[in-house]
């Protein structure tokens, strides 16, 4: 799309000016020990996106052309990952063997499929088998067949080595170490192959309903709208796709999901999902410390007993030594000055790690919340004219940390539930957008089920006083000896966002400064991920109130989004009259990873997709 | 007059995305990086789309040079608003030492047989920034040129062009037949929305091979090698003159 007003040349020159500020100026964190009183004047406006400020009331848009155009199809599909893809084939699949028409639409934020998947990742090829059994032949990507499997207990100096017996759920024999992009993009090409129109670079930003409230489908982002939120010259409408069904696969803590939740209660049965940030690195490594198919996996420092979280570093076998590296924390960590980014980067200097990476050579970066909530936070998937498929509603296996099978199964079983309702002459339906419960039911009796009740207890078990040691023992005993299969089910702590304690109470954690060889700062990290957006639109991180940030969450938290962000989006800066400060927000900067949605501890931040086509370029990720 | 206007596009790595020297050193890696179209070639295409919409032209034709995945970049050409594609097939070998010289042959054996009065492309490509195709094709054609165009507008059998020169700005009117080729402010591109990459589908993209114009893609260049820019040195603080003087003195500049 259209660039800022700048010559490529200046961009260059600009993006090289932002790593050297960054590595000249001390961050501008912004702690209660410096704080003048905030100004309690009006707060600078900051939020000018239209899901905030309705147009309909804005004076600058009277006489624009809202019509949209709108087109049917037979299925919609919103995103473009393992789940929907998964879908996709499969429907296209069964259109093909029962000789049936069906036509399959896939909208997909990211500019080409793939370019915002971002993952570990060991995929357990069950799913994949399913779908296509001669994925060999058709070239999937799996290059990489684990080797050896390596856990360890982290402490400053040393490690602890934890044997991966048959049985314990971090085993990955049998597993492939993928690039998950590069595998989405694989599957996006056999979905076009078998039909299915995938339409990458633009985002579904709205839900329709018909009159009966149920789904008829979505609509795309709107183009053209300048960053104070009035209409340029190319405004252009988004465009209407209607459908029977329509599968929502956006991924984790999906926007369109967030208000389907409200709208159809979805929620009301299962505990409010928690999660995970995970943060991710490629590097080509020294030939001589390379050892393709080689998976290590550690937990303990740099985190306390008492946080979850863990890392994990893979050697990827595709021609050149390559690995994968990064580490997650759980989202329900108290500390406010708790930086997610630099735990990753001081985990690096580990003696156990360090030495890998030694003479090697960052090539990218990336970010993503996954979820953590398992069987317990599995919400209503079903509801008058859509499903949810995926990460969306969250099938991961926390444990084992994969949820790309599960996944691909719930896109599959959705894709074979609907099949036979809208190939049907008559169908009986109560509401115009079909309802499709039996998708519900056959995920109940599938494997994944099974999988995820087994492994139910696990995460919960981590919140004791022995945190992470608790933890252990209880899976030792109850997963590892008896399966998972004890009569109670432990509950989570709630919202992620409510577990953060003031920042008074709490003391700041001193981080090493980034050597520039193995650690590095954000904004160099955040350049590596290829984010951008359009430099000209209304910030698609919207407050609900703009006075919230200086008063409450900068007030009484320290400001935690200006840390657990990955991408450099929040910054508290001096007010320009000089007394007090306010939130700046560098919505370019964005990687779509979902956190500050989540971990807002004012659940003031309500993420909304940008113009398609933004966001990060992860290649291979 | 035939009323066709000829728009050279090229898929080219995104702007956005930090560049790899591949390890052998001999280009960057390209291997699933997100490409876009070329900034300024997009303005082209919104420029000759912009002609048609006047009724000063009647036919939008985009063309790019290059493998399959050239095609995206036309269909998006299509989707602002071009008629139909024109997809010059080069692979492999050819396509690594495709430059603005064998480019511009294409381009102008192409105007010559669509009987173009027109052909708009973007001053220079983001990847190697030559500047020298427009150029190029123009004297194989031995057509006028009007470069780093600002504003472009037809009267008659002429075309003014306003052109972004150092010293500020230079019009001049040059005769149809003729190459243009577009600056940063010559407009704004519009967006290829969803309808119109529907629509562009179902628009006709012709394949051609360079053979088949009569076109011979020999390189005269060889590249040697590619690094990635050197690390910059930091720098040092002296406090007078005379210290600067010594400095410079003692690491050999003067």
């Amino acid at each position: 799309m259209f660039p800022a007003r700048y010559s490529s040349k200046a961009h260059r020159c600009i993006q090289a000016l932002k790593i050297k500020q960054a590595e000249l100026a001390v961050p501008q964190l912004y702690t209660t020990l410096h704080r003048r009183t905030c100004s309690s004047g009006t707060a600078p406006r900051i939020t000018t996106h239209y899901t905030i400020h309705p147009r309909d009331k804005d004076p600058r848009w009277e006489g624009i052309e809202m019509e949209r155009f709108a087109d049917e199809a037979d299925v919609v599909i919103v995103g473009g990952g393992p789940a929907g893809l998964s879908a996709a084939i499969r429907l296209k699949q069964l259109a093909n063997e029962h000789e049936k028409e069906l036509r399959v639409c896939l909208v997909e934020k990211a500019s080409q499929i793939g370019a915002h998947t971002l993952s570990g990742a060991c995929l357990e090829p069950s799913a994949l088998t399913e779908l296509f059994p001669d994925w060999k032949e058709r070239g999937a990507p799996l290059n990489t067949p684990v080797t050896e499997d390596v856990f360890s207990i982290l402490t400053e100096k040393h490690r602890i080595p934890v044997p991966m017996l048959p049985g314990l759920p971090m085993r990955n024999h049998g597993n492939y170490i993928v690039r998950l992009g590069n595998f989405v993009r694989w599957l996006g090409e056999q979905a076009e192959e078998l039909g299915v129109e995938l339409y990458p670079g633009y985002a579904a930003s709205e839900v329709l309903f018909h009159e009966d409230g149920s789904v008829k489908g979505i609509a795309t982002n709107d183009v053209g709208i300048a960053k104070d939120g009035s209409p340029k010259d190319i405004f252009e409408r988004g465009m209407e796709l209607h459908a029977k069904v329509t599968l929502f696969g956006e991924g984790c803590h999906g926007h369109l999901a967030k208000q389907l939740y409200k709208q159809f209660n979805l929620r009301e049965n299962c505990e409010p999902q928690t999660y995970a940030i995970g943060l991710k690195e490629l590097w080509t490594i020294d030939e001589k410390k390379w050892r393709p198919g080689r998976v290590e996996h550690s937990v303990g420092w740099p985190l306390n007993r008492n946080t979850y979280g863990g890392s994990f570093l893979y050697h990827l076998n595709e021609g050149e030594p390559l690995v994968a590296l990064g580490f997650v924390i759980g989202l329900d960590y108290s500390n406010p000055y708790m930086s997610p980014f630099r735990e990753f980067q001081r985990w690096k200097h580990h003696p156990f790690v360090a030495p890998t990476l030694e003479g090697g050579h960052r090539i990218a970066y990336g970010a993503r919340a996954l979820n953590e909530g398992g069987l317990q936070s599995i919400p209503k998937l079903t509801f008058p004219g859509g499903l949810l498929i995926g990460c969306s509603p969250g099938f991961m296996n926390v444990p084992k940390i994969k949820g790309t099978h599960t996944a691909m199964k719930s896109g599959m079983l959705a894709a074979e539930a609907i099949f036979s309702k809208i190939t049907a002459e008559n169908v009986d339906s109560e509401t115009t957008g079909l309802h499709v419960p039996e998708y519900s039911d056959s995920l109940k009796s599938s494997w994944v089920w099974k999988e995820l009740y087994s492994v139910r207890n696990i995460r919960p078990s981590f919140h004791n006083y022995f945190g992470l040691y608790g933890g252990m023992i209880y899976t030792g005993i109850f997963y590892w000896i008896l399966r998972g299969k004890e009569p109670w089910t432990l509950k989570h702590c709630g919202l992620d966002a409510n577990q953060l304690k003031p920042a008074k109470d709490c003391t700041p954690i001193d981080y090493p400064k980034p050597d520039g060889k193995i650690s590095f700062d954000l904004l160099s990290s955040v350049a590596l991920s290829g984010t951008n957006h359009e430099g000209d639109q209304p910030p698609h991180l919207t407050l609900k109130d703009d006075s919230v940030p200086v008063a409450r969450n900068l007030g009484i938290y320290d400001g935690p989004e200006q840390r657990f962000c990955p991408a450099g989006v929040y910054e508290y800066v001096p007010l320009e009259t000089g007394d007090g400060m306010r939130l700046q927000i560098n919505a370019q900067n964005c990687v779509h990873c979902k956190t500050c949605d989540i971990k807002d501890p004012s659940q003031n931040i309500n993420w909304v997709v940008p113009e398609g086509g933004g966001g990060p370029a992860y290649n291979g990720m | 007059m035939s009323g066709r206007v000829l728009v050279g596009v090229k898929r080219v790595i995104d702007y956005a995305v930090k560049i790899r020297v591949r390890p052998d050193k001999t280009g960057v890696v390209t291997d699933g990086v997100k490409h876009s179209m070329n900034p300024f070639c997009e303005i082209a295409v919104e420029e000759a789309v912009k002609l048609k919409e006047k009724k000063l032209i009647k036919e939008v034709v985009a063309v790019s040079c290059g493998p399959q995945q050239a095609q995206e970049t036309i269909r998006t050409a299509l989707a602002m608003g071009a008629d139909r594609g024109i997809h010059v097939e080069v692979t492999g070998k050819d396509y690594d030492t495709l430059g603005p010289l064998q480019v511009s042959k294409i381009l102008a054996a192409l105007a010559k047989k669509e009987d173009a009065q027109l052909v708009i492309l973007g001053k220079q490509a983001i990847d190697d920034d030559c500047n020298q195709t427009g150029q190029m094709t123009a004297a194989l054609l031995d057509w006028p040129q009007g470069t780093f165009a600002s504003e472009v507008s037809m009267e008659g059998d002429k075309v003014k062009v306003v052109r972004e020169i150092d010293g500020g700005l230079e019009t001049v009117k040059i005769n149809i037949p003729a190459v243009v080729t577009a600056d940063l402010r010559l407009n704004t591109p519009r967006y290829a929305t969803l309808p119109n990459i529907m629509k562009a589908k179902k628009k006709k993209i012709a394949n051609v091979k360079p053979a088949d114009l009569g076109v011979d893609l020999t390189s005269r260049l060889e590249v040697l090698r590619v690094d990635e820019p050197p690390q910059r040195q930091a720098g040092m603080k002296v406090e007078t003159v005379d210290d600067l003087v010594g400095k410079l003195k003692e690491t050999g500049h003067i």
